[in-house]
């Protein structure tokens, strides 16, 4: 699978709380959550963000709370990919889980600048700075991440282990 | 013979049938208790319904609690209460609290004896590492682990490399649980224990009461720790006794079980300690804050909302009053708390010092509801974050404490110690 998209940077620790924050957690519709996306750290993220765009981060991305409707708000935003120089465990988690694109690379991260024109190729985990020319190779997921990944999701993994279809 | 294994190698390798586990190997594991609440548990029974699955895989193993939004704040919160209800009463799930009954969540399972030493535990909630304090491991996931833990009663894990922290040596007055995971966040930051176990040992460690200890293993997350594990001894034992529904298993670490790092700390050379916005690793001692000045105090939590916590607030506050600017709201974590605060007389302490006391509820602590800050407020808290916009506006400000702490600045109206008044 190929992304393409325009780069939204931003810095580390970038926690759950100023993804969603909890103010608006008394819905679990992604929709509805989505026009608050990363809205205490950048007030103009959800007018500017296009489908397909990218997050590019440093360390410990999403950290802080379990919520998933952190990664489903980013998700719902259109985001395609976020790549980050670490990610904090459980936002890890929640986006396989739910089939958010995540890449750790963090030569990619050092290297893209906002507003770069970012494509990724989440089967190989190559990410090409289109506005450079650089091209980074990501850190591989391991083979049971990626089968997770490939059957569309945790749910969907489930559904085949119990036999139900 | 398996390879040493600390704590966490163990529980992680039994509850996946396997002798030892390795760092970085990825297992599946028999869980023990999966938990969520009112803000994760909607999204994870919506998940739960797309698996397919009929019945929970064990309604004895399924704890829903709803205590962030509860009592319902508002008309969205309390539909997101009712699927919570809704689906208890029709999976039969033994562990559902009710408003009334309920508290806050990792105040409330170890204090009804719900989570037991050497348990396998997921939670839809970050602080689930808080039953670490019991010798379990336990840790945050999302609604969909969640939602598939309620079908299969299953994880995955990938093993994490261990932490050891040993404390030795005399606690200085006035330093607590609290103050002793502040000053290890403030030390290796945010993430440094990211995707790792903590283990937490030492001479200091076992000198502290449950209560003190539960704060610290609730607090591992704030390092990015996937558990914070506190190995059982005599203190765990005789809080378990009489209250835990089943016999625990007491696991500990092998004396050559490898560890990524060790770090040894001075007992004697932690401080009281408060971390200032917007990281709790922006840990100082108090000592050096009392400048910062304060419009509300917090008194509560899963971090410290316990009994403990109460009488320390309280002895602070006894025949004082809260400061006329500042609001002082506490609120015990359980009902049992609740209870056990009119009992002793806290209550009357409290309100004769001019607290709002409030029923069980996270509420103000992740900026729900009971206590949300006006634009450049600031507030000392016994709570575990203080991102920008947690309490409230985002230019608002969260001080991290200890309860005695948050008290003597209520009646302060700035940070101080409690001997400071």
């Amino acid at each position: 699978m190929e992304f393409k998209g325009t780069a939204h940077r931003y810095g580390r620790d970038i926690d759950t709380d100023v993804i969603i924050p909890a103010r608006y957690l008394n819905t679990s519709d992604p929709a509805e959550l989505t026009k608050h996306c990363l809205e205490d750290l950048d007030a103009d993220f959800v007018r500017n963000v296009a489908p397909g765009d990218i997050l590019v981060a440093e360390e410990n991305f999403g950290c802080g709370s379990s919520r998933e409707h952190a990664p489903l708000c980013i998700k719902a935003a259109g985001v395609s990919c976020v790549i980050a120089k670490s990610f904090a465990r459980i936002f890890y988690r929640n986006s396989i889980n739910i089939g958010l694109p995540i890449m750790e690379c963090p030569e990619a991260v050092d290297a893209i600048k906002q507003g770069d024109v970012v494509k990724v190729d989440a089967d190989t985990g190559v990410i090409t700075d289109e506005t450079t020319g650089a091209v980074f190779q990501a850190h591989p997921f391991p083979p049971f991440i990626r089968e997770i990944i490939e059957k569309g999701g945790l749910v969907n993994r489930t559904r085949e282990v119990l036999g139900l279809k | 013979m398996p390879r040493p294994m600390t704590i966490a190698e163990k529980i992680l390798a039994a509850h996946a049938g396997l002798d030892e586990v390795v760092p970085g190997q990825l297992i599946e594991c028999d869980l023990d208790l999966v938990l969520a609440n009112d803000i994760t548990g909607p999204i994870a029974i919506k998940e739960f319904r797309k698996i397919g699955a009929e019945r929970v895989f064990d309604a004895a193993k399924i704890a829903l609690v709803p205590d962030h939004y509860a009592p319902n704040k508002d008309i969205k919160s309390a539909e997101q209460t009712k699927m919570l209800r809704d689906f208890a009463r029709e999976q039969g799930i033994a562990h559902y609290y009710e408003v009334g009954c309920m508290g806050v969540e990792h105040a409330l399972l170890p204090e009804q004896g719900v989570v037991a030493a050497g348990d396998l535990i997921i939670g839809a909630d970050s602080h689930t590492c808080t039953y670490g304090a019991l010798g379990a491991f336990s840790t945050g996931v999302g609604s969909t682990d969640a939602a598939v833990g309620f079908a299969t009663g299953r994880a995955w894990f990938k093993v994490p490399e261990s932490l050891k922290f040993e404390i030795e040596g005399e606690l200085r007055p006035g330093v607590t649980g609290k103050d002793i995971i502040l000053y290890i966040i403030g030390m290796i930051g945010v993430d440094g224990a990211l995707y790792k176990a903590m283990e937490f040992t030492g001479s200091a460690i076992r000198s502290l009461s449950m209560e003190g200890r539960l704060a610290i293993s609730n607090m591992a997350i704030e390092a990015g720790g996937k558990a914070g594990i506190i190995e059982v001894d005599d203190v765990t034992r005789a809080y378990m006794q009489g209250r835990m529904e089943r016999p625990g298993v007491e696991y500990h670490s092998d004396a050559d079980a490898e560890y990524a790092h060790v770090y040894r700390i001075k007992a004697e050379d932690i401080p009281v300690m408060v971390s200032w916005p917007h990281l709790p690793s922006n840990a100082h001692p108090v000592a050096e804050s009392r400048d910062i000045a304060i419009d509300q105090a917090v008194i509560g939590s899963c971090t410290n909302g316990r009994i403990e916590d109460m009488r320390q607030a309280a002895e602070v506050l006894r025949g004082r009053k809260v400061h006329p600017n500042v609001r002082c709201i506490v609120i015990p974590a359980t009902q049992l708390v609740y209870r056990q605060c009119i009992e002793e007389g806290l209550m009357e302490v409290f309100l004769d010092a001019n607290c709002a006391v409030s029923t069980p509820t996270c509420g103000p602590c992740l900026g729900g509801y009971m206590g949300i800050l006006a634009a450049g407020e600031r507030c000392v808290a016994t709570t575990n974050r203080n991102f920008v916009g947690r309490m409230g506006d985002p230019t608002s400000e969260v001080y991290l404490s200890n309860p005695a702490v948050a008290a003597a600045s209520a009646v302060a109206g700035h940070l101080a110690l409690p001997e400071d008044l």
